[in-house]
């Protein structure tokens, strides 16, 4: 086994440890945003979408490239707007005050 | 050296950000911080490329191309979207994230494919899992997105002898799969794999029913995180490799969570059969009698209660009625009721949904109760008021015997009086009778849930005026 197979092993197990760490003292209400949260961060495979331009030749090659970037940029730039846009309304607020029939409230990002 | 230092900083606020969602307070700066990561990492390849100097023109192009288009797609999609609609975005990001890892295999392979050659073991097999998981989860979450969209049918889709259709192309995946791992697997093995995970992924979704969708999603989501995992093992990036196993991480333990809320294996609900979609039919409840109430009767009882609790499902956000049940708890309130939302937590069609809706509506959220939070206060409730919600108020749960038996639910039935608005006597998910609605202290509201609501916020309005 290779030293760098090891310590990219090391790495997965760590972070999924962490991950269960960090995650379940989210609490429920958070869910959706969470899930829509982790979800804008799997679109860090833009990364690796972005490198195969390195050694990208030929037809196929870009053709590949391209859809893996236009995929992995749909994943992050989305999952992070729609995720922004669902905690702006979690923002803190007084229980009472507010006028009903906002529904026509504009979208923000 | 400075382009791995760059990934570790990325990683490091992916964690930070992940950890601020842990209240609504600092979420919203959690996600930023996350973003900051993001844009770190995204510098940090940029630099790389350029230092490289082997990018073509057209790769510059290509590259440029290919996010301006995503980019443009993403923002689009995540700026339209209603909130209701949420969980078939989030599928569809999904769907295209673990795309993007197996296509970052897929490119691995040709570029070593020589004839007779082979990749060594350490990088095919992470390619043969990149692939698979990538692929399926592909095909699995557009389909879930059609479904939650009504574009494909949420009812469980049974074709004849489909499990054995799915069990050859599971052998056909292993064996393939196995075979792509020892290196020696060319191109046509690579397109054998690739066309049975697209043909598994969908035959694996389609029997689903809508009620497992939040268990579905969270899975689905679990395997693009291992996807994007395996890519960095393949391509050896640190910042794929923790990012991926970070939302594995997340996406397990979500589905670990909801399954619990359906007392299901997450194995029973991948093999499918139980969720049969919400059914319209007018089967009654077998002998029993129903006391159907008017809108009248239920504002008095709203109006003169001193404690109210609403139990949110999936028929709120179906009918669109999270701002109607915002008014008229405004309403109450001002009357000086105490009010509040008993959310379960399979409400909706994917993890928190129901609470992203009443948030949606301006509803605190301290208000919104969590069930093992809410379930002592129900016997102190002088009404709970059910829109929209069935199975999870079922009573039967606590006995043994029913397609529910053991499932958590929430003790409505325990309040002083309930005030269930529902369009008819339909069955839940479950295809069950719900005994809450036979309870003699149960008024039947027939109505769909938006004009239900709005139909009680103006008779309290008139009684009380």
């Amino acid at each position: 086994m290779s030293t760098q197979l090891l310590a990219n092993l090391s790495m997965f197990v760590l972070s999924l440890l962490v991950g269960f760490e960090v995650i379940s003292k989210v609490p429920a209400t958070l869910h959706t945003p969470l899930m829509s949260g982790a979800n804008a961060i799997h679109g860090v495979v833009l990364m690796g979408a972005m490198l195969m331009a390195v050694t990208a030749d030929g037809a196929l090659g870009y053709a590949l490239c391209f859809a893996a970037t236009a995929f992995a940029a749909m994943n992050v730039v989305g999952g992070y707007v729609v995720t922004d846009r669902m905690l702006s309304m979690f923002r803190e607020r007084p229980a009472l005050v507010r006028q009903p029939g906002e529904q026509g409230r504009g979208r923000r990002s | 050296m400075l382009v791995r230092l760059g990934y570790l900083a990325a990683a490091t606020c992916f964690v930070l950000g992940l950890h601020q969602m842990n209240s609504p307070a600092t979420a919203r700066r959690g996600n930023r911080i996350s973003v900051a990561g993001m844009l770190g990492a995204f510098a940090a390849t940029a630099a790389l490329l350029v230092h490289a100097g082997t990018v073509t023109a057209t790769a510059w192009y290509v590259l440029s191309a290919g996010i301006v288009v995503g980019a443009g797609a993403g923002l689009y999609g995540a700026r339209i979207v209603r909130m209701t609609a949420m969980p078939q975005l989030v599928s569809l990001f999904n769907a295209v994230g673990g795309g993007a890892a197996a296509l970052i295999a897929v490119y691995d392979v040709m570029r070593f494919a020589t004839p007779g050659g082979s990749l060594p073991v350490r990088v095919a097999a992470p390619v043969a899992l990149d692939v698979v998981i990538g692929v399926v989860t592909f095909s699995g979450s557009l389909i879930a997105s059609g479904k939650l969209q009504g574009v494909v049918s949420t009812q469980p889709v049974a074709v004849p002898g489909a499990r054995a259709v799915n069990v050859g192309l599971g052998l056909v995946l292993i064996g393939g799969g196995g075979y792509l791992a020892t290196g020696r697997g060319g191109l046509p093995v690579l397109l054998i794999v690739t066309l049975a995970a697209l043909a598994f992924g969908a035959t694996m979704v389609l029997p689903i029913g809508g009620a497992d969708m939040p268990v579905v999603i969270s899975l689905l989501n679990a395997c693009t995180g291992t996807a994007v995992a395996m890519a960095g093992f393949v391509i050896d990036n640190a910042g794929l490799i923790i990012a991926g196993a970070l939302v594995g991480a997340s996406g397990g333990i979500l589905t670990k969570l909801m399954a619990d809320a359906m007392n299901r294996s997450i194995l029973s609900v991948v093999i499918g059969g139980f969720g049969s979609g919400d059914s319209d039919g007018s089967a009654a409840v077998g002998g029993a009698a129903v006391r159907a109430t008017s809108v009248d009767d239920a504002a008095i009882q709203l109006a003169y209660a001193s404690k109210v609790i609403i139990v949110p499902g999936y028929g709120l956000a179906a009918a669109q009625a999270q701002h109607a049940v915002r008014e008229l708890a405004a309403l109450m309130e001002s009357r000086g009721v105490d009010v509040c939302y008993a959310v379960h937590p399979v409400a909706g069609r994917m993890p928190g949904h129901m609470n992203v809706l009443l948030a949606e509506a301006n509803v605190p959220y301290a208000q919104m109760k969590e069930m093992d939070e809410v379930n002592p206060e129900f016997p102190r409730a002088d009404v709970a008021l059910v829109v929209g919600a069935n199975d999870v108020t079922n009573p039967a749960a606590r006995r043994s015997g029913t397609a529910i038996s053991g499932m958590p639910i929430l003790d409505v039935d325990r309040a002083r009086s309930v005030v269930v608005i529902k369009r008819s006597m339909g069955h839940g998910y479950a295809g069950i009778d719900n005994e809450l609605y036979t309870d003699p202290k149960t008024g039947m509201l027939f109505a769909d849930a938006k004009a239900g609501l709005t139909a009680l916020t103006s008779a309290v309005k008139t009684l009380v005026g």
